[in-house]
């Protein structure tokens, strides 16, 4: 059995929907969750899942990958300010890289990470595209 | 608290060594340390090292050292903090020495890159940062040092050219240096034409994959002189600490780790940036060594650049780095990096630097960073003089 | 044969919510001719290509979040996540699963995918409608959605298309169309398989059409007309199982559809054939600009081979649910044409990569 596959189910509500904490003390969002909350230090539990909204922060096109993301090069991944005010690290999708610009708008999706080889589990969670599609909703 | 100086050093070529394995580096390093030394017993050995794990199979490397070096008996640990664990190998032994609890420490990095394919070496690097939240989203340990040069080259209006002179110093340096990884010269068109790895960084922002090993001996101040005709002191050692990974940095340009370590150095030893000879900084890439120049005081905000573009950065200017090639031209076999600074540092104190040799230096500042930034250790060294 | 044919729950259901999503990558047909038959064209104009990072799990987890924000209901209300696929990504492991937590539907409810080739998402419409019309549940989301592969060269292989839709089926009260009946129509008739461990699916040419396409489709809907005693003048417009153009205008004019009734929904022209997402997206393209007490007749095909065929009436609450989530023509205005060579690579058909 590949060892991710138990770190990867325990981490399925932060990867496939953004699932953070907000502390109820200063109000802070926090993602990913930590239970402490950053700014103020008191305990922070309460779960909270993030809007998706945000925009690039800063972002590079990846040519030569790691292991397990090489079916993928050139990718491009994002440091991205989300509205509550966490940054993710996150990769970007749908957008050349010719297109990506620091403070574009992106909203959150949920793809295909990677797989664990052939015979592995397939890795699910956030990315991030182009907000053109978002213009509908709210 | 005892004063603590260094009395010998000892490294191996930073190469690939195909026909060397881990122990065989180890070995070298840490013999050729205690013949400098001129001891032949020691207290304890701290073995700073990354990826042995990983790469190599072999964890428990402190039992290898002393089992393989002859030194039977003598306490033994790995020390890991990621790039920073040469240095933290260092300073731990510095807290043996200076506690009183040891005499004669053997301090050594070692590192073996080579045996693994690129992507499985550049995977293993990544794990120095946050597995679940970075490198999960297929980041490399280059890319998030791209995301800071982006993010520099945007606030601050600076263009990937004007890094150049970074790499181009340091291979400069690294020419006169027959330990080094890449002993030649390059010129800011080579920089300018290498091939992109993670945008903006190119291959010659970036320090190379190698092997290699580094050690140093460390004894108590008093009894120094007797053992070393130039020992040199350890006038500071301190640690800054900052999030793991880069998107829990408030200010993520700012290598606030750097900032504490630096200013906790200086405090130490009473001195500020004007008072030091040379800089031996991280430079495992170009924007690397930007940030750590404005974190450790020597350039403003944004301006760290301006050094390089203004010949600052050069054995003749007035903040020298990387005088023996920095990590990018000597090489960066990560776990053993921090003791190549030192070795090099103090090479530059015993006026034993050959041609990159800066006259009369006498103070000098080492700093080895773990990870994007997340562990910052430096030391602030001075030569005893004879 | 009388009304017992006819499908029609204990209490009145609906729409609640519907959502699409089509990948943004377009392959032309005269692309895949250019490679196969040194050019022309081919049955449809272009088709939708899931990218590298695209499966069916993806695509049914954005037409399922599009679905539920115009439900106006929380994810935890789901009683039951259906999807529909002929390509899931595992073959042994519930993709539904992935989908409920996606949501954050997770964990009181049923989640299992249901295979009936291009009719797995009409049958989860139906299993739907059958669990909150027996009053088990209020809400369950059914979804069709598919990443279809044809056989490089193949006459399918320039339809075979990437997309899906979903549909949250909920009481009357808040639909956004209500459900008039419906009725299904199943016979065992191998016009098109895959076995186990064959990348790419086998099809007995043109078997398919009349006996298999045509029979189903149009016995299916024609009782389901004959039963409700409506004729197709009776309805503001139809959508249809679409593997082409074709097929679907042949089927409805035999009906008595005119070309009109049919156009809204007819998309294979555009995006080629989403298999178990195609009459559903119809159907989604159709809510996406239907007037308040529009009728619209749905009749899925399956191969193997079934059809599904709905009768629905859209309510009042449509205006007001259609523009919380992206339309069916705001993915397929968002399109960035590939070459056979980037599909190839996209679609996994480069040996050793």
């Amino acid at each position: 059995m590949d060892p991710k596959v138990v770190n990867d189910w325990r981490l399925r509500g932060q990867r496939y929907r953004l699932e953070g904490e907000v502390c109820d003390h200063c109000g802070e969002s926090i993602f990913p969750p930590r239970d402490i909350c950053p700014e103020c230090k008191e305990p922070a539990k309460t779960p909270h899942t993030l809007s998706g909204r945000g925009e690039v922060y800063t972002f590079s096109t990846i040519y030569s990958a790691p292991e397990g993301f090489e079916a993928y090069t050139p990718y491009t991944v994002a440091l991205i300010k989300l509205e509550e005010g966490p940054i993710v690290t996150a990769q970007l999708t749908d957008v050349a890289p010719t297109d990506v610009a620091i403070g574009m708008p992106v909203e959150m999706v949920t793809r295909r990470l990677r797989t664990h080889g052939d015979e592995g589990t397939i890795v699910y969670g956030y990315k991030f595209r182009p907000l053109h599609l978002g213009q509908a909703a709210d | 608290m005892r004063d603590v100086a260094i009395i010998g050093i000892g490294q191996t070529s930073v190469d690939e060594h195909w026909g060397t394995g881990i122990r065989h580096l180890m070995l070298d390093a840490g013999l050729s340390a205690l013949q400098d030394a001129n001891v032949d017993t020691i207290d304890a050995v701290y073995v700073g090292n990354m990826l042995s794990g990983e790469i190599a199979g072999q964890s428990h490397l402190g039992a290898l050292a002393v089992d393989f070096m002859g030194l039977e008996g003598v306490e033994a640990y790995k020390v890991e903090a990621a790039c920073a664990s040469g240095a933290a190998a260092l300073r731990t032994g510095y807290i043996a020495v200076a506690s009183g609890m040891m005499d004669l420490v053997l301090a050594l990095g070692v590192e073996k890159m080579t045996d693994t394919s690129g992507r499985e070496t550049t995977a293993a690097l990544a794990a120095a940062a946050d597995a679940e939240y970075e490198v999960s989203q297929g980041i490399s340990f280059v890319a998030l040092n791209a995301l800071l040069m982006r993010r520099y080259m945007h606030e601050y209006g600076w263009k990937r050219e004007d890094f150049a002179n970074f790499a181009v110093t340091a291979h400069a340096n690294g020419a006169n240096n027959p330990n080094a990884m890449f002993q030649r010269p390059i010129t800011a068109e080579a920089y300018a034409r290498a091939p992109v790895i993670a945008s903006p960084i190119g291959l010659l922002d970036a320090s190379p994959v190698c092997d290699g090993a580094a050690a140093v001996i460390l004894a108590p101040v008093e009894y120094a002189r007797t053992l070393s005709p130039a020992p040199v002191k350890i006038l500071a050692s301190a640690v800054g600490m900052a999030p793991l990974a880069v998107h829990d940095r408030k200010d993520p340009l700012a290598l606030e780790a750097a900032i504490t370590s630096s200013q906790k150095a200086y405090k130490q030893a009473g001195l500020t940036p004007q008072d030091l000879d040379f800089f031996e900084l991280h430079d495992a890439f170009t924007i690397m060594a930007t940030l750590s120049l404005e974190a450790a005081g020597f350039a403003e905000r944004g301006k760290g650049v301006q050094m390089a573009l203004d010949g600052e950065i050069t054995l003749q200017g007035r903040v020298p780095i990387a005088t023996m090639g920095g990590l990018k031209a000597r090489g960066h076999p990560v776990g053993a990096t921090g003791i190549y600074q030192i070795v090099e540092s103090v090479l530059q104190l015993r006026g034993l630097a050959g041609p990159n040799q800066i006259p009369g230096a006498r103070l000098g500042m080492v700093q080895n960073i773990g990870g994007s930034g997340a562990t910052i250790i430096t030391h602030i060294l001075e030569a005893m003089g004879s | 044969m009388s009304d017992y044919r006819l499908m029609r729950p204990q209490r009145d259901v609906g729409v609640s919510g519907y959502g699409s999503y089509i990948p943004m990558y377009r392959l032309p047909g005269a692309e895949i001719a250019r490679v196969w038959s040194g050019g022309g064209r081919g049955p449809v104009k272009e088709k939708a290509v899931a990218g590298l990072d695209e499966d069916t799990v993806t695509i049914a987890i954005e037409a399922a979040r599009n679905a539920v924000a115009r439900a106006e209901i929380e994810p935890g209300e789901l009683r039951a996540i259906w999807l529909g696929t002929e390509s899931p990504p595992y073959a042994v492991k519930p993709s539904s699963t992935i989908v409920a937590e996606a949501l954050g539907a997770a964990p009181y409810l049923l989640a299992a995918d249901f295979e009936f080739a291009c009719k797995a998402g009409t049958e989860a419409v139906q299993a739907a409608i059958g669990l909150v019309g027996s009053g088990m549940g209020d809400y369950a989301l059914a979804i069709g959605a598919d990443t279809a592969q044809g056989r490089p060269g193949d006459d399918l292989e320039y339809t075979a298309a990437s997309g899906g839709s979903a549909f949250v089926i909920g009481p009357a009260e808040n639909a956004v169309a209500t459900l008039i009946a419906s009725l299904s129509y199943a016979t065992d008739t191998p016009d098109f398989w895959r076995r186990g461990y064959q990348p790419y699916p086998s099809h007995s040419g043109r078997f398919t059409g009349e006996p298999a396409y045509f029979h189903h489709t149009l016995a299916a809907a024609s009782a389901l007309m004959e039963e409700l005693d409506m004729a197709a003048a009776d309805f503001d417009y139809a959508v249809f199982h679409q593997p082409n153009v074709k097929f679907p205008m042949r089927a409805a004019g035999r009906l008595g559809f005119t070309p009109e009734q049919v156009r809204d929904g007819l998309l294979s022209n555009e995006i080629g054939n989403t298999y178990a997402g195609a009459s559903l997206t119809g159907l989604s393209a159709i809510l996406d600009r239907a007037e308040p007490g529009a009728i619209i007749l749905l009749v899925s095909f399956g191969s193997g081979a079934g059809s599904d065929a709905f009768a629905w009436r859209v309510t009042e609450r449509i205006e007001s649910r259609r523009d919380k989530a992206p339309k069916v023509s705001d993915y397929i205005e968002r399109r960035t044409e590939i070459d056979y060579a980037s599909y190839a690579r996209y679609r996994g058909k480069l040996q050793g990569s």
